[in-house]
């Protein structure tokens, strides 16, 4: 699509629901919802009254006195902007007064102002320069002397854009977005009158304020004073494409606005239905890593791990790969070889991986990144409701009365969903917390839980019961919801159950930390506070009982009513950007896409009549599995694409073991990463501005992902895919994602109606998106479950093995941070490593006097499973007794700490839960050094022989 | 309850047996005879072929590793 600016209608969209007002603005009649703003109105017909303070997605605010206009009957020249439409009102835009008024106004703006445009950033985009012109400014009768704001020191601290206070204009829409936006409120109007600035937090710079650098200040400034360094550095943008970010699971939308093929900015799209026009610091600036220097870009093959890495031709390496494969399983048998899917590529990419492995490898040993993170929810959600998805959209927190956050950090983890389920707070929506952390939701500028609940690890299912309990003992639940949408059997007993004097809040106080008046008026909240909504993350899954849990939460749900419309339901955070729709697209070893098991005979028949090969129909290994049996001898061939298993799994030593005793690994990947290591065969991976496809975020939302750069690595990741399989003799023919996207559609029942015309017309698709429900399914189980009742599980507490005692006294916790994604892989290759250069370990300052530990002390963690040192960081974030870190630097080996207990149901790693010791250290472990060694000797590459 | 090596792996038949009683525990508040179906049904959904035979093969020769639950689930497996 070519550049068109997206229109700023400059105040928000009425709410909907009202009736509706017909006026007339310059003569022409227009009918528009009550409530809408006359600008807004005005815009709509394609009138654009000059303005300079007013967006579109911030409330009005009538401050620069541009958008005045005449109404019939009215006295004055009220603002457009903060003035409503009402029945027969006649508005006029343009009169002589207006015109004089305005240029007014523009001439004070333009005395105070630098007049360097044509070198300026902003050049051809700035909303003053746009204003004057349309208002008609031919000189500014004051002149240009005496006092002026110009010459202000300009902070470059924030590594993605400048603040130049020079040319700063006091609209404040900055300020307004980082509060009505983003929700962090790190700026503000300091001073009055002609000392009027924007100041980060205490006037601080940029980068040490409270600022998320989200960029949405930036987006919503008129002017060059917030300008992205890209553009100054560039130049501005003459096309844009819209894609989807592959970060996180929120999916949000983006206008990538290009010159040539050069990516100058990300800028949220407006339409975008997952983000609603708002990013966070990683979608919108974190995107360097494309272009990073550690890229690989040639494939390289090598007999052994011990040897450097040898550049070799593409069609080399593909043989190689499919040979070594045919090999193996000639020797060792079918289902001695296997492969896991990215989480990170495309659903159309996934599906051919898991195609490959299923058509091509004769066995189901496929698997993807969800095991370690919400498997559960694919276990807990399928048994309960029917569906392996969360049950609504981001829009339905708007709707929201009581907000329940269990296991989850929106604000870092999923942060442009934190900033609407913020703004719902801020209207007087409730908020529960379920965390042993007082993670940043728990109190914040302007958003304070009712009630934290801050439990020990490990006692989630505990801490549900006992919510159940309350509400069952108390009568909360709703009877006439559960006889209608439910087995009134199995609700009765799992009433009985929950309702037994060893699960209330009292007999479970020991043992969980909670105070029981603090659960039992959250269970009577959620239950009673009107739409109940339940948010979750992995601090639910990554348990041994994740799917207990799952399923707690799911009880909880329907025992209230609390499934089946806008505000309320059960909402996994989902982590990565695909990794939803990598679990659609059979990624895991007992499904095939659409959730059909395995040994179903009717669906294994769709897929062997459409591959032409006769299908496994046992189930295949798991990612744990496939490690247990490598160093047992028997699994010796792993394709790996887009997923770094020696980093983000747990039990480190277990993980190396079990790649070091396969024969073939093949690592697709932008960069050597840790699980490269252990390597003999590296293809190199394009990024996400390099290919088409779609992405399925936490919504069950598809989105299309579009090409605006060529890969520089030679081809998108599903033309590798199917260089392989049709060198493994497959016969694949793809000519375009698209055609791809038509397979998944003619074998999936609910992506039947998914196809890239009805993306291109939709924007997106929340499936299931088919006959029976053509236009998608923003909400699920409206009428009914899809599994037709739904199941009421009794999921008794079952403590882990993962126990403290004198040797192990503390238990370890781990999460994300706002900065950076996951193993880091990308964002550590960004101007992201500005934040969070390292792992800290968060201990409680009691836990650290115990053991003369100060503030960036090096610290020893050791567990059973092994010993890593990093740096302390004193806080009373977390409770007496718990630690916490990150895992986004692969020198940190946090899962060098971690065990190999899992969840019973799925096998997903208990990571928050690994009971360890601390001590002060003097440095990295013998581990990390010997690590850091055989990484760099596994990263060498042989030299290319000149040629002759 | 399980024999770890000292970088706390445990040996693939000790995590078999483990994973068995594990699913057993968590099954357990639906009834002996409820949770050995359910347990046995989990196994066959989800456990590859290798496993299954390992499980079995390890109920006759390590039977008093296996639960009350696990071991009636695992015989009522059949090891494909």
């Amino acid at each position: 699509m070519g550049f068109t600016r997206e229109i700023d209608h400059g105040t928000p969209p009425a709410l909907a629901g009202g009736k509706t007002v017909t006026l007339t603005i310059d003569g022409e009649q227009v009918t528009l919802p009550e409530g809408t703003s006359i600008m807004r109105a005005a815009s709509l017909t394609g009138t654009a009254i000059p303005k300079l303070c007013a967006s579109d997605n911030l409330e009005s605010f009538g401050s620069c006195r541009l958008c005045l206009v005449e109404i019939e009957g009215r006295a004055g020249y009220p603002a457009s902007c903060t003035t409503p439409i009402a029945e027969g009102m006649a508005v006029r835009t343009q009169t002589d007064r207006l015109k004089q008024l305005r240029k007014g106004v523009m001439e004070l703006y333009i005395s105070d102002h630098p007049l360097d445009c044509l070198t300026c950033g902003a050049n051809g985009d700035c909303e003053l320069q746009d204003q004057a012109g349309a208002v008609g400014l031919r000189d500014v009768r004051y002149g240009y002397d005496g006092a002026t704001n110009m010459g202000q020191l300009k902070d470059h601290s924030n590594p993605y854009f400048d603040f130049d206070p020079s040319k700063c204009i006091a609209c404040s829409r900055c300020v307004r977005a980082c509060d009505e936006v983003q929700g962090t409120f790190a700026l503000t109007m300091e001073g009055r009158g002609f000392g009027t600035k924007v100041s980060p937090s205490q006037g601080q710079d940029f980068l040490s304020s409270e600022c998320v650098s989200c960029g949405a200040c930036v987006q919503a400034c008129p002017t060059a004073t917030l300008i992205e360094k890209k553009v100054v550095e560039i130049g501005t943008p003459e096309k844009a494409v819209v894609t989807t970010c592959a970060y996180c699971g929120v999916g949000c939308t983006f206008r990538a606005e290009m010159r040539g093929d050069e990516l100058v900015r990300m800028v949220p799209w407006k339409d975008g239905k997952a983000n609603r026009g708002h990013s966070c610091v990683k979608g919108r600036f974190a995107w360097g890593y494309a272009q990073h220097q550690d890229r690989i870009l040639n494939p390289m093959i090598r007999a052994s791990v011990a040897e450097p890495w040898r550049e070799v031709s593409w069609d080399e390496a593909i043989a190689h790969t499919a040979s070594e494969f045919r090999r193996i399983q000639a020797q060792y048998g079918t289902r001695a070889v296997g492969g896991i899917t990215s989480s990170r590529c495309t659903n159309e990419e996934t599906f051919l991986v898991q195609k490959m492995i299923r058509q091509g490898f004769g066995n189901n040993n496929v698997d993807t990144c969800a095991r370690v993170c919400h498997s559960p929810t694919g276990y807990g959600l399928k048994t309960t409701f029917g569906t392996s998805a969360g049950t609504q959209d981001f829009d339905s927190v708007m709707q929201s009365d009581v907000i329940l956050v269990i296991g989850a950090n929106p604000t870092d983890g999923h942060p442009v969903f934190a900033s609407r389920m913020k703004k719902r707070l801020r209207q007087g929506a409730k908020l529960i917390v379920i965390d042993p952390r007082r993670t940043d939701l728990v109190k914040s500028p302007h958003v304070e839980a009712e009630h934290h609940l801050p439990l020990r690890p490990g006692t989630n299912v505990a801490v549900l019961t006992a919510m159940a309990h309350v509400i069952v003992r108390e009568r909360l639940y709703d009877e006439a919801f559960i006889r209608a949408r439910c087995d009134w059997d199995e609700f009765q007993d799992w009433a009985d159950y929950v309702g037994g004097a060893s699960r209330s809040p009292e007999a479970i106080e020991a043992l969980t930390g909670v105070m029981p008046e603090s659960l039992r008026a959250a269970a009577r909240l959620y239950a009673t506070g009107g739409n109940g909504a339940i948010y979750y993350g992995l601090g639910v899954t990554e348990h041994s009982q994740g799917s207990s849990t799952v399923m707690a939460i799911a009880n909880l749900a329907m025992a209230t009513g609390n499934v089946g419309r806008e505000g309320v339901g059960v909402n996994p955070l989902r982590g990565q950007n695909n990794v939803q729709g990598a679990c659609d697209m059979g990624s895991f070893p007992h499904e095939y896409s659409g959730y059909r098991h395995v040994s179903d005979d009717g669906a294994r028949a769709i897929f062997e009549k459409a591959w032409g090969v006769t299908l496994d129909s046992e189930p295949g290994l798991r990612i744990p599995n496939m490690l247990d049996a490598a160093t047992d001898g028997s699994f010796k061939g792993l394709f790996i694409q887009g997923e770094d298993i020696l980093q983000s799994d747990p039990n480190t030593h277990h993980v190396a073991a079990g790649l070091a005793a396969m024969e073939c690994v093949v690592v697709q990947d932008l960069f050597l990463n840790e699980t490269a290591n252990y390597a003999h065969i590296f293809l190199p991976g394009s990024t996400f501005l390099e290919k088409d496809g779609t992405f399925t975020n936490a919504e069950r939302r598809i989105q299309r992902v579009r090409k605006v750069m060529s890969p520089l690595n030679g081809y998108a990741d599903w033309e590798i895919v199917q260089l392989v399989a049709n060198a493994m003799g497959l016969g694949w023919s793809y000519g375009h994602p698209s055609e791809i996207m038509d397979e998944i559609a003619a074998l999936t029942p609910t992506f039947a109606g998914v196809h890239y015309d009805r993306l291109e017309t939709e924007g997106s698709l929340q499936w299931p998106a088919n006959d029976a429900a053509p236009d998608g399914t923003p909400t699920m189980h409206i009428d009914g479950f899809v599994r037709g009742k739904g199941k009421f599980v009794v999921t008794d507490y079952v403590p882990t093995d993962e126990k403290t005692g004198p040797r192990f006294p503390l238990l370890l916790t781990t999460g994300r941070i706002l900065s950076h994604y996951n193993v880091g892989a990308q964002t550590r290759r960004t101007a992201n490593t500005a934040w969070h250069p390292e792992d800290r370990l968060e201990i409680h300052p009691s836990d650290a006097e115990n053991r003369g530990i100060k503030d960036g002390d090096w610290v020893s963690l050791k567990s059973r499973a092994g010993e890593t040192t990093l740096r302390a960081l004193i806080t009373e974030r977390v409770a007496p007794g718990v630690v916490y870190t990150t895992f986004h630097h692969p020198d940190t080996q946090a899962n060098v700490i971690t065990t190999d207990y899992s969840d019973w149901a799925t096998n997903c790693p208990e990571y928050k839960v690994t009971a360890v010791q601390i001590g002060l250290s003097n440095g990295p472990s013998n581990w990390q050094e010997d690590y850091a060694d055989h990484a760099r000797r596994s990263r060498r590459i042989a030299p290319v022989e000149a040629a002759e | 309850m399980d024999s770890r090596d000292e970088g706390g792996v445990m040996s693939t038949e000790d995590r078999l047996i483990y994973m068995a009683n594990q699913i057993a525990r968590n099954l357990a508040a639906q009834g002996p005879e409820r949770s050995a179906q359910m347990v046995a049904d989990h196994i066959r959904d989800f456990w590859d072929p290798s496993m299954k035979r390992r499980i079995v093969a390890l109920a006759n020769d390590r039977p008093e590793a296996l639960s009350p639950i696990a071991s009636a689930a695992v015989s009522r497996i059949s090891p494909a």
